[in-house]
């Protein structure tokens, strides 16, 4: 556990975290829309095989985006990735 | 029976609006144009009881009422009536129950407007497998318009929804505000425009940069009102959404109830997206399903498409014979019933394409073909979804391009419209296996690799290679509005509605027969008159010449040898001898110049122009053999050496790898970019570097 913030792009796959704050920008506002505000849980569902896009859980659903998009969201990084 | 109201669809992307409309409207659908923007505006007829028929239209697929993208701006403008009669009375919300939170932004952000509104809950057919139950009446209660579970479009169902929009059809108004914002520059833009509330001056004020549809007089008057008062749109929208998004949740506390904290639904995804995703295994399944694409278009289609050329040969030749030999009949016969069969003739490759398409889509797999390939297509301005259209582009540009609406993104869409048709597709073929056999040796190197088929390979190579190329220049100097990003939902996997494909594959043919037919028709019509037309009597005149001077008295032989003399003396002939001069540094002649013009209709009507040429018969499968002696023994008058070298033989293949000869194409891409903008850019940017191409092989070679 750790209280040091990281943009959501650099959390591994499985990875767990609370968006704590986001960029202002349209893109930012555009993961807003889709539900990812501050407070809400997040994982990792899958990193594309390529290394990017992404895919991360919110509030039950799976939302696609590329890492550059994600990197405007800060997290709480709350769980490592989970050994399989 | 005329529709008595106009009724608007509107819902979250994947969430089930396309089957409502689907089943509302069945085949009473039809296919209409916005002003300014390449979506089309589909609609269609619902009867909703005795008295009433609907007209029924689907916006495109939406997170939020607030447009991303230039054609996203459609759902606003629609609710706005910004473009005068085309405001609905009302809206019908389509809700997926298994991401409600998210579906119910979109919804309250429409009851906000002031529209009567319906909502139609999806998907709750997973939601109960997930131990999910919604409390329908109470959610009806909290959010103040009727709401009907339509997850099984079943008659019941219909006629649920049917009395639902009824009631609120009388009703006039929903019962609940969710959000309205307060401030003096709303209460202005509200009064001066006639809006419902301060929420559509808000919209009004986030779209007034990108509205056509209103007059810039209009749109003046908006902005200086927005910087006189320092008025920030943006500090509104986050607020509305923050703000939305806590009535929600206390909305989702009160009516959803979860038994246990397992999705079930999503466990099944899960485990398929471990092989599906995989770094191996992924790619294999990526490979198998677009060999099983590929192989579809390239050879089953080839039997019906085959049956189609043959059944409208035959009908021109009974025709010719049947009515009497006028213009009109060789009109007929020639030109117009050839050009309705070469649309036709597309028909089986759209139908599949589509149906492969479409079954991507709706089990969701299309989502992570997006995910495995969008790297490397990203980087050229790409996305993931146009390898979708390169692949199909191998077998045809013409559905593949159609096939490009997947893609939300504007630009990337573009993008990979303009350079699919570089791909090598079938109709290359022909011209390559004539070209290659002409002068390329069939031995093997190596012992096992045959040079004539390593040769065909690295032309497939070559296309693809300056597709990329290409669309990374295009990347540079295409600049658009739109945001563009990849932010989307991942739907999970489901069984295809095998309905909603049979409706795609309709629709897509009737779009391209009725409306790229048209132009494809036209052209061929001119391109007929081109080949049997000359100016005065000069075609009579290389006939009568033509039989003076045969040495043979086979009446084929002779035939064959005025068909050739008409051709070189008809106004294709003349342009052929015309452009001359900007092919003679390629190594081609006037000769190669006819078959370049005519084989504008299609690339491997080369081999038919050729074969005219050399006089051994129009006919569409000439004999190989035959056809390349001749061209061999053939003299390039200009240099006095043989006119098929292997230098001007590559040239004219390097010409055909990249030049755009293809009237289908081009009246596709209009289509599709509803511009002629598009289409002659790309037809001259694939020409110059056809040309380019052609220059330095034959130069090199040479």
């Amino acid at each position: 556990m750790t209280e040091k913030l990281i943009p959501l792009s650099q959390l591994p796959e499985g990875g767990k975290g609370i968006i704590s704050e986001l960029e202002q920008s349209a893109i930012a506002f555009q993961l807003f829309e889709m539900g990812l505000l501050p407070g809400t849980p997040v994982e990792i569902y899958k990193i594309a095989p390529l290394g990017d896009p992404m895919v991360i859980s919110v509030s039950g659903v799976e939302i696609t985006l590329r890492k550059s998009e994600a990197a405007v969201v800060l997290v709480k990084q709350t769980a490592e990735a989970p050994l399989n | 029976m005329k529709p008595d109201f106009k009724i608007a669809l509107i819902g979250n992307p994947n969430s089930g609006k396309t089957t409502l409309f689907n089943s509302l409207t069945g085949l009473r659908q039809k296919i209409g144009n916005y002003p300014g923007v390449t979506i089309d505006r589909k609609s269609g007829l619902w009867k909703i009881n005795k008295e009433h028929i609907a007209e029924v239209i689907d916006l495109p697929g939406t997170y939020s009422i607030y447009p991303k993208q230039p054609d996203e701006r459609i759902t606003i403008e629609t609710i706005l009536n910004t473009g005068a009669d085309t405001i609905p009375d009302m809206v019908i919300v389509v809700c997926d129950a298994t991401s409600l939170q998210r579906n119910l932004l979109l919804c309250t952000q429409i009851i906000d407007t002031g529209i009567p509104v319906v909502a139609a809950l999806t998907m709750t057919d997973v939601t109960a497998k997930d131990n999910i139950s919604i409390d329908k009446n109470k959610l009806t209660r909290e959010l103040g318009v009727p709401i009907v579970d339509v997850s099984h479009t079943t008659q019941k169902k219909i006629q649920q929804l049917a009395e639902s929009v009824i009631q609120q059809w009388v009703n006039k108004k929903n019962n609940i505000v969710f959000y309205q914002p307060q401030h003096e520059v709303l209460t202005a833009l509200k009064n001066k425009f006639h809006l419902n509330n301060e929420y559509e001056a808000l919209l009004l004020a986030s779209i007034s940069t990108q509205l056509d549809t209103v007059e810039a007089s209009q749109i003046e008057l908006v902005h200086t009102l927005i910087q006189e008062k320092s008025f920030s749109v943006t500090k509104f929208q986050a607020e509305e959404v923050l703000a939305r998004y806590k009535k929600i949740q206390s909305i989702i506390n009160e009516t959803v109830q979860k038994k246990d904290a397992t999705l079930y639904s999503r466990q099944w995804t899960k485990r398929i997206d471990k092989y599906l995703l995989n770094p191996f295994w992924g790619y294999v399944a990526f490979i198998l399903i677009f060999f099983l694409v590929f192989q579809a278009l390239f050879n089953w289609a080839t039997y019906p498409m085959e049956a189609i050329n043959y059944l409208f040969a035959k009908t021109s030749e009974k025709l010719l014979h049947i009515l009497p030999d006028t213009i009109l009949t060789r009109l007929l016969a020639e030109g117009v019933l050839p050009g309705i069969g070469g649309v036709i003739t597309f028909v089986p490759q759209i139908t599949l394409l589509f149906g492969f398409i479409s079954l991507l889509e709706e089990t969701g797999y299309m989502s992570r073909v997006s995910l495995l390939t969008d790297r490397v297509f990203h980087k050229t301005g790409m996305n993931g979804k146009s390898s979708v259209a390169l692949i199909g582009g191998l077998a045809c540009a013409v559905p593949a391009i159609m096939g490009t609406r997947t893609i939300e993104n504007y630009k990337e869409r573009l993008i990979t419209i303009l350079v699919t048709p570089l791909m090598s597709c079938s109709a290359r073929l022909p011209v390559y296996v004539l070209l290659i056999s002409l002068v390329v040796p069939d031995k093997e190197i190596l012992g096992f690799i045959n040079l004539q088929g390593l040769i065909m390979l690295g032309l497939y190579l070559l296309g693809f290679v300056m597709a990329l190329f290409v669309a990374l220049i295009i990347k540079l100097f295409i600049k658009t509005k739109a945001v563009g990003t990849y932010i989307a939902e991942l739907p999970i996997y489901r069984k295809p509605r095998w309905s909603n494909i049979a409706m795609v594959m309709i629709e897509k043919v009737k779009m391209f027969v009725w409306e790229a037919g048209k132009i494809i028709v036209m052209i061929s019509i001119v391109l007929w008159f081109l080949a049997s037309f000359g100016p005065g009597d000069a075609m009579q005149k290389a006939e009568i010449k033509a039989r003076e001077n045969a040495v043979t008295t086979d009446t084929v032989l002779i035939n064959n040898q005025v068909q050739a003399a008409r051709l070189n003396s008809s106004y294709a002939g003349m342009l052929g001898k015309w452009i001359e001069p900007a092919i003679a540094p390629l190594g081609f002649d006037w000769k190669i110049g006819i078959a370049i013009i005519t084989s504008f209709a299609a690339r491997e009507v080369f081999v038919g122009t050729m074969a005219t040429i050399y006089s051994i018969g129009s006919n569409d499968n000439p004999d190989f053999d035959d056809l390349r002696n001749k061209m061999r023994q053939d003299i390039n008058p200009r240099t006095g050496t043989a006119l098929y070298t292997p230098a001007s033989s590559l040239a004219l293949i390097m010409f055909y790898v990249f030049a755009m000869q293809c009237m289908s194409t081009l009246a596709v891409v209009h289509r599709e970019t509803k511009t002629w903008k598009w289409p002659l850019f790309q037809f001259a940017y694939m020409t110059a570097i056809a040309w380019i191409a052609a220059f330095i092989t034959y130069h090199i070679l040479s």
